[in-house]
């Protein structure tokens, strides 16, 4: 098998050799098979499971700190403790609309190992006595919709799925679903609005979680696809093998999509905590640093919702806490590298401008808000911005996220980084992520928002006791 | 016209019958009426409407939220590029611009042939691949402008044969057997514990 080397057959992945949890199947070209599934271990986890009793299986995951990969970094097995006794039926939703900007690790776990995902949903709906189990595909991802299906249609003929399984008295569907293109969908309370038939929209939380109240107004615990992967592992090893691999407060491995103006672009799955920004941008193993002839200038961490970082945050690890506190985040395992043929403004529109485009309109400092962030941005960049136009888009931006934003510290000029997270006046975190790319870029390079602004400000002239503005 | 046809009625029951209510069929439903005419009419939205208990309006209400839905005609090859991030930062704005000279139409627009629609969209998670398009949500990565010249060629002489024509997704159904069906639950039903998890009480208090 190769090693340090790209897959042909999942375009992206690179088989480093450090150790792996979820893309160890990759390597084979027929990965996704039931076949080559079973010969590799598959639905050992769950056999495993089945014997032992749903607690034991729970608090396995819980010793684990199998930290939620879907955003938010929320811990599976205390996430899992949230439903509340007794009222039945609980739902599982496996959230597999992978879309935030930069983003690339589900639609491959799905295409190339879609029985991992299904084995690990099976042992969680075991774990928490969950009834249902929907498996949500971003719509735009056919061949994922087709793998799915597949391992489906080949585990219910198999008896691992569906009634009595394995011969037990543990018994549950599970239903693929597919979206229909929106970002907003992958948030969960949109997820579980789209769910029900409805157009993706979030609902307020607090008070109610979905653990409490989800799905059909039932308990429902929804989980990120690479979240999933990871769970039959654990059953076949244990939490402690698995705090093994990567930092105490980050253990495991993780997947991560480097992408932009590196030499290996490509997804990489490595120890979370103890690997660094710097290793995975520049290891041999990993993207073997910046394109020719040309240096850092900066990279979005954790996905397009992600504060930047510059070059003198390349030695943080991967590892939750300290990025949160260095003020931005590692969301989505989503890595964007920038060399300074960029310009900042025309990046930072780019980002805003999908935020524009996917708010779900239904809050108005989103709705509003970022739609005038793309505007000013957009006449900024075009050389028909005004000196005030700075101040009016951090002014737009505070309306959304108030107060100090999360932004990283600026050694030369002796800033400190706001740590993470963001407040919000909105529903969902959408609205307030669209201020990273802004402030990130401001607080860094004014220079050259105000070398790009050529008109000057309206003066207000006075006629008579009123006040004008031409 | 353009109901469900007589097979596609029985595809859209049997995925009625995965939910536990019906009106969570909608989204599925409408890309399978996508997949038999390539866009949503009118008539397919009151068929889906009479088959989920819903009303007309409603599922236009959900329908009209989603961008994959098409509500007028569109080219039978969808080209969706990316121009997001990652894709603009190696020449994601090149393509988009040469595809539409290639095709002669701006983003939005469907050649004369009605062959071709052309669409400017977000990230299609394939970001290290850069950049990366999409032809009726297949993928091709690290697209040239060569390379694009020679898609177009190729679905023009029906070679590019991965690509269906717009509205099929998956090329396999999902389908549980009657006889290995756990059975879906419905919200107000099965109030009581389920059978594994209950045997696992008693048995931890005893
Ligand atoms: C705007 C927005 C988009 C999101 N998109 C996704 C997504 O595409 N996939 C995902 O798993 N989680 C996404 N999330 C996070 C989910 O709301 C949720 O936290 C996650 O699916 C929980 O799974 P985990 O605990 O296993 O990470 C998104 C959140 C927000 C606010
Ligand atoms: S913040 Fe934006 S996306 Fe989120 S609920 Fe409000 S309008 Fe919708
Ligand atoms: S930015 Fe183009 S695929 Fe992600």
């Amino acid at each position: 098998m190769p090693t340090h080397a790209y897959v042909p057959h999942a375009p992206g992945y690179v088989d480093n050799d450090g150790p792996k949890i979820v893309t160890r199947r990759f390597p084979f070209e027929d990965s996704y098979t039931l076949q080559r599934f079973e010969a590799t271990g598959g639905y050992d986890g769950l056999r495993s499971a089945l014997g032992r009793t749903p607690a034991e299986v729970h608090s396995e995951v819980r010793d684990a700190t199998l930290l939620g990969r879907g955003g938010a970094g929320f811990p599976a097995g205390i996430k899992w403790g949230f439903l509340p006794p007794g009222k039945y039926p609980y739902y599982l939703v496996v959230n597999g609309d992978e879309s935030e900007p930069g983003t690339y690790k589900d639609r491959l776990l799905m295409e190339r190992d879609p029985h991992q995902v299904i084995e690990g949903s099976l042992i969680t709906c075991y774990a928490l006595g969950l009834s249902q189990c929907f498996l949500y595909v971003r719509g735009e991802m056919a061949l994922a919709q087709e793998r799915i299906a597949q391992a489906l249609n080949d585990a219910y003929a198999a008896g691992y799925v569906g009634r009595n399984i394995l011969g037990s008295d543990f018994s549950v569907d599970i239903t693929m679903s597919w979206g229909a293109g929106a970002y907003i969908v992958g948030e969960e309370t949109a997820l579980i609005e789209s769910l029900e038939g409805n157009r993706g929209r979030p609902r307020l939380k607090p008070p109610f979680f979905p653990a409490a109240i989800g799905l059909y107004g039932q308990p429902t615990i929804v989980n990120n696809i690479e979240t999933m992967a990871n769970v039959p592992w654990l059953m076949t090893n244990s939490a402690e093998q698995y705090k093994t691999y990567g930092s105490e407060s980050s253990p495991g491995t993780r997947m991560f999509a480097v992408s932009g103006h590196v030499r290996r672009p490509g997804v990489y799955e490595v120890e979370q905590g103890i690997t660094t920004f710097r290793d995975l941008l520049y290891g041999d193993n990993f993207c073997q640093g910046i394109r020719e002839g040309h240096e850092l200038k900066m990279f979005v961490p954790g996905g397009g919702s992600a504060p930047w970082f510059f070059p003198e945050h390349l030695d943080l690890p991967l590892e939750a806490r300290p990025v949160g506190a260095a003020g931005s985040m590692l969301g989505s395992g989503a890595i964007m590298v920038m060399d300074e043929t960029t310009d900042a403004v025309k990046a930072a529109l780019r980002l805003v401008r999908f935020y524009a485009r996917e708010s779900c309109g239904k809050c108005t400092p989103c709705r509003e808000g970022t739609t005038w962030e793309e505007r000013i941005l957009q006449r900024i960049f075009d050389g028909e911005g005004r000196p005030s136009d700075i101040d009016l888009l951090l002014d737009v931006a505070d309306n959304i996220s108030p107060g100090p934003y999360p932004v990283a510290s600026h050694p030369d000029e002796d800033l400190e980084a706001v740590p993470f997270p963001p407040r919000q006046t909105t529903i969902c975190p959408l609205g307030p992520s669209s201020v990273a790319p802004i402030t990130s870029t401001i607080r860094r390079f004014r220079h050259e928002y105000e070398a790009k602004i050529t008109k000057r400000d309206s003066i207000p002239v006075s006629a008579g006791s009123v006040e004008v503005e031409l | 016209m353009s109901r469900f046809s007589t097979d596609n009625e029985l595809v859209a029951k049997e995925i009625i019958s995965r939910y536990p209510l019906p009106k969570s069929a909608l989204i599925p439903l409408l890309h399978l009426t996508q997949e038999q005419n390539g866009w949503v009419t009118d008539d397919a939205m009151l068929h889906i409407a009479e088959l989920t208990g819903t009303t007309p309006a409603e599922v236009r209400g959900t329908g009209t939220f989603y961008e994959m839905f098409k509500f007028h005609p569109v080219g039978r090859y969808v080209i969706n590029i990316c121009s997001n991030l990652a894709c603009q930062l190696l020449g994601a704005e090149d393509l988009l611009e040469h595809a539409e000279r290639k095709l002669g139409v701006k983003v939005g627009g469907t050649t004369a042939d009605g062959l071709f629609t052309l669409e400017d969209v977000e990230c299609v998670a394939a970001c290290t691949e850069a950049p990366a398009l999409q032809v009726n949500y297949r993928y091709r990565l690290r697209v040239s402008v060569d390379d694009f010249d020679q898609l177009i060629d190729d679905i023009r002489s029906g070679s590019a044969s991965d690509i269906p024509e717009h509205g099929t997704l998956s090329l396999v159904r999902q389908r549980i057997p009657a006889d290995r069906g756990a059975g879906i639950v419905a919200p107000d039903d099965a109030r009581e514990i389920p059978v594994w998890m209950a045997r696992n009480e008693v048995a931890e208090q005893s």
